[in-house]
């Protein structure tokens, strides 16, 4: 199992594409928001922590149709699912090396992309805080989306128009989070709800994905 | 192990190909499957590595038998030839890839990405792939496309190995493989009879 990661890992690397992609989408649009709202400080701090959480979620469905739709392309998948490995096990591994290649590196440059956007001192701890318990319910809900559409040529455009209601929540709680977290508020709702969904869909989604792969290969 | 089918039927896209499938294959045989195209070689191989469920009828395997060998190799280009077999042999469990990589003529070419490699050469890693994957039943989808001669007498000599080994092999050919001692199942008889299209007056009505 250890192996699927690495290659995953590996590929995403050496291919590119899915690695530095969402990055460098996520470092554009925290880039071109102030130059387009203006300089005017409030308005901007005001709308960081909603910016933020939408540039992470955009940043994170660039790369998701790479999820499946490649191994399916060349074989793998085919050969995955005959492999001694569970299949849920392959698409949890999957969505993890996902997650390891686009939702932390989000993480770890969310702050300084912050200051781009004026954000309070007080959010920042809460900015990584928020997004290190939500982005691995997007890449979890971005492979059950990835594993609908996998036998589908140009299947890009549906795994959006299917993903993105699912991230509604996630934005909504973690955005909250910021927010609150920058008016040093009480928390403790919404962190608890984002945490739920996150734990919610790592645990039930592979079981999903596994079975509409199942159908998708038949 | 042995491979049983009884009375297996096999469906693609919800429609009835082969029917009244039975055999039995013991260890240390090969069967061949012989069928023009559209027969359904690839869907009842499909159907034996478990991707797809019979539309009626069984089949009989021990579990954790299978290492089926698609008309895609299953390769990764960025990779190089030694990290693409040791993936598949670290996913299964099997074997050092050496032997495999001596076995398949690989050794010369193991530093160089699966992307650099020519068709013959990637077909040849595909079928190494089978040998680190340590399963006794293989399943085999046109394995000689794009081989010369001299490696499909290579091919050849490494699936008598595995017979010899005691394993089994299940393989959709149109060519000579060199395997004499080879069960030969013709598909024509077995082929499912298409219900009589009556055209679509039906959907006008």
């Amino acid at each position: 199992m250890k192996a699927l990661l690495l290659r995953d890992l590996r590929l995403a690397i050496r291919t590119g594409g899915g690695f530095g992609l969402g990055l460098a989408f996520f470092f554009l649009l925290s880039v071109l928001v102030p130059l387009g709202v203006g300089p005017e400080g409030g308005i901007l701090a005001r709308i960081a922590p909603g910016i933020l959480w939408i540039g992470a979620l955009l940043a994170c469905l660039l790369s998701l149709d790479r999820i499946f739709a490649l191994d399916h392309e060349d074989g793998s998948l085919d050969l995955l699912a005959t492999a001694p490995i569970p299949l849920e096990a392959v698409v949890a591994l999957k969505a993890l090396a996902h997650w390891l290649v686009t939702g932390l590196p989000l993480t770890l440059v969310a702050p300084v992309l912050a200051v781009f956007l004026n954000l309070p001192p007080a959010g920042y701890p809460w900015l990584m805080i928020s997004l290190i318990l939500g982005t691995p319910a997007l890449s979890v809900i971005g492979a059950f989306g990835a594993a609908l559409t996998v036998g589908l040529r140009r299947g890009g455009l549906l795994l959006s128009l299917l993903v993105l209601p699912l991230y509604v929540p996630t934005l909504i709680f973690g955005a909250e989070v910021i927010r609150r977290g920058a008016e040093t508020m009480s928390l403790a709702t919404p962190l608890a709800l984002l945490a739920a969904i996150s734990l919610g869909a790592v645990a039930l989604l592979p079981f999903a994905a596994a079975a509409a792969i199942r159908v998708n290969l038949r | 192990m042995q491979l049983t089918l009884s009375n297996l039927a096999v469906a693609r896209g919800g429609v009835t190909v082969l029917q009244g499938l039975s055999f039995t294959l013991a260890p240390g045989k090969a069967l061949i499957l012989r069928g023009p195209n559209g027969s359904g070689k690839t869907t009842l191989l499909r159907t034996l590595a478990g991707l797809q469920p019979p539309a009626s009828g069984s089949f009989d395997l021990p579990p954790d038998a299978v290492a089926y060998a698609a008309h895609a190799d299953g390769l990764k280009s960025t990779l190089t030839v030694v990290e693409n077999l040791t993936f598949w042999a670290s996913i299964y469990g099997g074997p050092p890839i050496d032997h495999a990589l001596h076995a398949l003529d690989l050794v010369a070419l193991s530093r160089r990405r699966a992307g650099e490699l020519s068709a013959g050469q990637k077909r040849r890693l595909g079928l190494a792939r089978l040998l680190v994957t340590g399963r006794p039943l293989w399943l085999l989808d046109e394995p000689t496309v794009s081989l010369d001669v001299a490696s499909v007498a290579l091919f050849a000599r490494v699936v008598r190995q595995h017979l010899a080994a005691g394993g089994l092999a299940v393989i959709a050919t149109h060519v000579d493989l060199g395997l004499p001692e080879a069960q030969v199942l013709d598909l024509e008889p077995h082929r499912a009879r298409l219900i009589a299209q009556d055209g679509f007056d039906e959907a006008f009505a």
